[in-house]
């Protein structure tokens, strides 16, 4: 087996947007702008960010449900960047997606064995008779009865919702799956079930998430390591532990100090950033973050800070750190 | 202690229709004191919505109805005043923002507009001198360019912006009460931060109380004096904050606090609840919580728990809590 699962090079997606009667390309959402890191099997990367940094669309990207404007993905030793028709079908069932809203995600109706027995049919892994058997044993491994297939999604709780989710993205042996957002919507108590539901199938199947949150408590449950993105860019890479212990850029360390934790006992200082995020239609100059960090110097606002190793695995793209 | 600015006593909220009958809100106590921030937690349906609605008489109709109870505001029970009367009160005496901004504000108003409406329902003054006084206020709660803004529409503003801006119209005429239902969970963490200290100020510059409601304990902890938990439409858990954080006593405060994995913290597997709230439409005879509850005994599937007062001011709803909470 490889080193590496998933490799992520030098990713950007511009969005055009486009005016007048002609629908002129009149400049560029840069919704994700040189974003590169690798994920080794078994490993889990979370990304973190707020709205509109990115994360969304770098998932996306590497489900290939959206084709890059630049940069290469190359999964399991095969770059998937320019796959098209068959030759990405076939690939695909190796990366699978959980989707944050479990209400939106399941065709109402569809059965739950039809839902999560069409990625086995469609990809001619099952006949209808073995989709019923291995559905049934899907359920029971996310914690539903096998009973319940026969059911539709409307019948089911928010959390329950997302186990079906979960299960059609087991049903197709993926390597990788992606989820966006996937307990966000839920409650506290809720969460908690799934996150170790996907704790124990990692262990299970031996699976690589990129598990993409707004929620940094969240994150650090679940990730090996931990990306932050503002405004289309990777600005941190990290270890888990380095991370949390030691973050590096001003912007984590603002989203860490916002982070509100249930408890009364000594807080962190909180730093309030002011002001909001940039337009990705027209980023600022030289660093992203320029216009809202609070140890901005001169440089900042001239050169775009690259990412680079400070030891440690840890990677930061801030002059502070250069 | 003085007495409250509002007193909730035994309010009861249903959903009626032919065959069912959904008991959103099912009997609650709940007192805010003047400039008190109190914050009511619970988790989906737990009947922490229908409360603050049924507060500002707009339970969703014909279904919705306050079947019994009192909400006394300043001497004043609430649910005995006409329609008209209560709307001399909403915006005036309670103002209340909401989760969402954008559903909440009126797209085709300008912001101007829709601030101005509510100044000039309740105060005598001209509408130069009211939007004026908009302006000032959008200076107040810190919206950038105050002045070009009044003229500016909703979707035109940032998801904080939009939230400072309800803010802002709910702050208009110096209500005594502000409701939040949710007012940061669809935003940013960083814009989220700056939001819940906005709202501090205005407690502290107007006096202002505010019933703040979430599902989030970390929004809890940073701002609560007082926190009333709710479950299954009942409340469970009433205390101060600190006391709270520090020995919270019913099993499902508990519960909750151990199922929120922690930003300094590393945990191999985290404490979940099994189960789900039970239906409303058919809640169990004993302890709502009893079947999803660690510690429950045979005695609590079958008797419903009162609220009692195990310490001074710490209320709880479970008979396994001795006096002196354990």
């Amino acid at each position: 087996m490889a080193d590496t699962l998933l490799e992520v090079r030098n990713l950007k997606k511009y969005f055009p947007i486009r005016a007048g009667v002609l629908k002129r390309t009149v400049g560029h959402v840069k919704a994700v702008n040189d974003v590169s890191f690798d994920l080794k099997p078994g490993e889990t990367l979370g990304i973190v960010g707020e709205s509109g940094c990115g994360k969304s669309t770098t998932g996306r990207m590497i489900m290939r449900v959206l084709d890059p404007t630049e940069g290469s993905i190359v999964f399991d030793g095969e770059d998937i960047t320019k796959l098209s028709g068959s030759k990405l079908r076939a690939i695909r069932r190796k990366f699978q997606m959980v989707f944050q809203d479990p209400y939106a995600s399941l065709n109402p109706r569809m059965s739950i064995e039809d839902i999560i027995g069409e990625p086995l049919i469609v990809n001619n892994l099952a006949n209808r008779k073995q989709a019923t058997e291995r559905v049934a044993q899907l359920l029971e491994t996310v914690g539903l009865r096998a009973d319940d297939r026969a059911r539709y999604p409307h019948e089911f709780s928010g959390g329950q919702r997302q186990r079906i989710g979960i299960a059609r993205a087991l049903a197709v042996n993926p390597k990788l799956i992606v989820a966006d957002e996937a307990v966000s919507a839920l409650d506290v108590s809720i969460q908690s079930q799934i996150l170790n539901l996907m704790v124990n199938l990692r262990k299970e199947f031996n699976l690589s998430y990129i598990f993409i949150s707004h929620n940094l408590a969240v994150v650090r449950h679940i990730s090996d390591r931990v990306g932050v993105m503002y405004l289309g860019n990777l600005v941190e890479l990290a270890p888990k532990g380095e991370f949390y212990s030691n973050p590096l850029h001003p912007y984590s360390v603002s989203l860490l100090s916002a982070a509100l934790e249930p408890t009364r006992k000594q807080k962190r200082q909180r730093i309030i950033l002011k002001g909001d995020v940039p337009s990705p239609a027209n980023p600022p100059k030289g660093c992203p973050f320029h216009t809202r960090c609070p140890r901005v110097m001169d440089e900042c606002r001239i050169h775009r800070p690259v990412m680079k190793d400070v030891g440690n695995g840890h990677l930061v793209a801030c002059h502070l750190h250069a | 202690m003085a007495e409250p600015l509002l007193a909730i006593r035994d309010l009861r909220t249903y959903f009626i229709s032919k065959n069912t009958e959904v008991r959103a809100v099912d009997g609650i106590d709940i007192d805010v004191q003047k400039g008190q921030i109190l914050c009511v937690v619970g988790e989906s349906g737990s009947g922490k919505s229908m409360t603050s609605l049924s507060i500002m008489r707009l339970v969703p109709k014909p279904r919705g109805k306050i079947v019994s109870g009192e909400i006394v505001l300043d001497g004043q029970d609430l649910l005995k005043l006409t329609e008209q009367q209560m709307t001399g009160v909403r915006g005036n005496d309670i103002s209340m923002i909401f989760q969402e901004p954008m559903t909440a504000l009126n797209p085709v108003l300008s912001i101007g507009d829709q601030i101005t409406e509510v100044i000039l329902r309740h105060r005598k003054i001209t509408k130069k001198e009211a939007l004026h006084r908009a302006v000032e206020m959008l200076k107040f709660v810190g919206v950038p360019r105050a002045e070009q803004i009044v003229r500016e529409y909703p979707h035109q503003l940032s998801g904080g912006l939009r939230q400072r801006v309800m803010i802002a119209m709910a702050m208009v005429c110096e209500p005594k009460l502000l409701l939040a239902d949710e007012p940061t969970t669809a935003l940013d963490v960083t814009i989220q931060a700056q939001v819940l200290e906005l709202m501090r100020k205005m407690r502290d510059e107007f006096g202002t109380s505010i019933i703040l409601i979430t599902h989030d304990l970390g929004v809890v902890a940073e701002m609560a004096d007082h926190v009333v938990v709710m479950y299954a439409g009942q409340v469970v858990e009433s205390v101060n904050a600190d006391e709270l954080f520090e020995q919270p006593l019913h099993p499902y405060t508990k519960a909750l606090l151990q199922s929120i994995p922690s930003i300094d913290a590393d945990h191999e597997v985290l404490y979940s609840i099994p189960g789900t709230v039970p239906d409303a439409a058919s809640f169990p005879a004993g302890c709502r919580f009893a079947e999803r509850c660690p510690l429950a005994q045979p005695s609590c599937f079958e008797k419903a728990q009162a609220l009692r007062e195990v310490r001074p001011g710490h209320l709880v709803r479970c008979d396994l809590v001795e006096e002196g909470g354990v």
